[in-house]
This record gives C-alpha cells, sequence and structure tokens, in this order.
C-alpha cells in the first residue's frame, strides 16, 4: 500500500504506523459514564467502505496524518494533515 | 572544537572493494568535521526562519516540500514542515543561527554528535541507493540540493543529492557502523572505493 504524505510525497506503508479510528469521539474528560467510555475505547464500526483513521508518519516527516481509506479494497481517497482536520479542544 | 571520533570505527577501510574490474560505480567518504544544527519554526514563523537561515549561512530556500541548495561544504534541506537541516564545515554555525533565530522564531538543536554524514558518489550511486530505500531516486524525482527523511528498515536517514549523481546520507551515529557495512555490501555489485 502506498500513501501519498502531503509533505513527502507517496511512500510505501512500511513508513507509517496505523495510529486508529478518527472517526469516534472521546467522552468529556470528567465523565463517569461507563457505557460511553466502553463504547470509545473498545467498539469500532469496521465498515466495508470509507473510513477514517490517524496514520503516523515515523519513518518519514513525523506529521501525523488523517487518511481516508476504503477498507475493502485499500484505495485511498485523501490524505491530509491531521492538524487541519481538528480544531482547538478536539478531543478525539 | 575538538575533533570527533568516527563512529565507523575499523569497518572504514580505504581502498577499492567489490567488483572493481569494470570500474567504479561509486565512492563512500565519510564527511567529517562538520556542524550539524535542526532549525524548527513555529507554524507562524517559517519564512521568518527561512530568511534568518539564509543570513546566517548565505542559502536562500523558498517553503517547499524537501527544497534545499548546497554550496561548497555548506547545505540546508527542509524533512518535514517547517524543519530544517542546516550543514556547514565552520565551528561557529551554531552560534550563527542562534543569534538570527531568537525563540520567538524557532528552536536549535545541535546534531554534530548525534549523526554520522556518508557520501555516496559516483555512476551508480542512484542504483545502490535504490537497494536500500524505497525511493526515487531519478533527477527528475529527487532534484540537486533537495532533501528527503526515510529509513532503512528501522534506521532512520536524512538524505538530500547534492550533485548528479552525488548524495549526502545523515545517519544516526549509533546506526552508523551498521549502516556503513550494509552500504559496503550493496555496493559490492558495482564495486566502490572508499575515502
Amino acid at each position: 500500500m502506498i500513501i501519498k504524505c502531503p509533505y513527502c510525497g507517496p511512500r510505501d506503508v512500511i513508513e507509517f504506523v496505523y495510529q486508529g479510528d478518527a472517526s469516534r469521539t472521546r467522552p468529556e474528560p470528567a465523565s463517569t459514564d461507563q457505557a460511553e467510555w466502553n463504547r470509545y475505547v473498545y467498539d469500532r464500526a469496521n465498515p466495508s467502505g470509507s473510513h477514517r483513521e490517524y496514520w503516523l508518519h515515523s519513518g518519514g516527516c513525523r506529521q501525523h496524518l488523517l487518511v481516508v481509506r476504503d477498507m475493502s479494497s485499500h484505495a485511498i481517497s485523501s490524505v491530509s494533515f491531521a492538524r487541519e482536520n481538528t480544531s482547538s479542544g478536539d478531543r478525539r | 572544537m575538538a575533533e570527533i571520533d568516527s563512529p565507523l570505527g575499523s569497518n572504514y577501510i580505504a581502498g577499492e572493494h567489490g567488483n572493481v574490474a569494470a570500474g567504479i560505480g561509486v565512492s563512500l567518504a565519510e564527511r567529517r568535521n562538520l556542524s550539524i544544527i535542526q532549525v524548527t519554526a513555529w507554524p507562524n514563523t517559517i519564512p521568518t526562519v527561512l530568511t534568518a537561515i539564509g543570513s546566517a549561512t548565505g542559502l536562500i530556500i523558498d517553503n517547499k516540500p524537501g527544497l534545499g541548495r548546497v554550496a561548497g561544504e555548506k547545505s540546508v534541506f527542509g524533512f518535514a514542515p517547517g524543519r530544517f537541516l542546516v550543514t556547514a564545515a565552520s565551528a561557529d554555525l551554531e552560534t550563527r543561527l542562534r543569534s538570527a533565530i531568537s525563540a520567538d522564531l524557532g528552536t536549535i538543536v545541535p546534531l554534530t554528535h548525534g549523526r554520522c554524514v556518508i557520501r555516496i558518489a559516483g555512476p551508480a550511486s542512484e542504483w545502490v541507493l535504490s537497494k536500500l530505500f524505497a525511493l526515487d531516486f531519478s533527477e527528475h524525482a529527487f532534484a540537486v540540493g533537495h532533501g528527503r527523511a526515510t529509513l532503512h528498515h528501522d534506521i532512520h536517514a536524512l538524505i538530500q543529492r547534492v550533485d548528479q549523481d552525488a548524495f549526502d546520507l545523515y545517519i544516526f551515529r549509533t546506526f552508523a557502523r551498521s549502516f556503513w557495512t550494509i552500504l559496503g555490501h550493496a555496493a559490492e555489485e558495482v564495486g566502490y572505493r572508499v575515502g
């Protein structure tokens, strides 16, 4: 699989580390809702199709990336810097 | 400045090695007595920091991915957003950069003691490097002066093309002897000269 890093250009997946599902939202830190935390930590939709996920370009520019990847074909439709897709205070 | 011991040690064996019957494909050498400085700009100060690097070194580059310049022993290139590696054969490079770049503009990290710089030059340099790194080393994709951050298995490397058929490899000092040995094995096929 090739991921096109916005800074480095196309690189082999061996240079990247998967950093998790980017579609979930972390509960309020003060929340004591066990079910909500359980959903955040363990529940994954695992869709057959488009999926938002975080990757770290650990073997290159070391930037966190937001990748939209098709889970069935591995086709990547977009790659951007994660910081450009999260606002200050975002709890993902 | 005291001279730093080479991390390559007894593995640095000057002379010709490998299949040299048809000529020398590449020459390998360690660049010594360099000052190596990483400069990192804050997100909103990148153009100002590039101007400051230019005033301290005479090497001016634009803020574009991987862009760099080489002039003799001096070089600069970007390897990540807002991050630049500056190298010169003068001991006062860090002082000049610190006087030009305040903490309001960015940070300066001296890497002189942490990196080993290996120069590979010759007509087969692209061929040999292509065995080790999953990069396009052809000149249209990797122009003179430009830099790349990549890795060979778990050994990180910063690579700058310094001439049409020459590259500088910045390797972590602790991995340098191992990488040097691997590089020698990769170059045996084309014949190589050390020194």
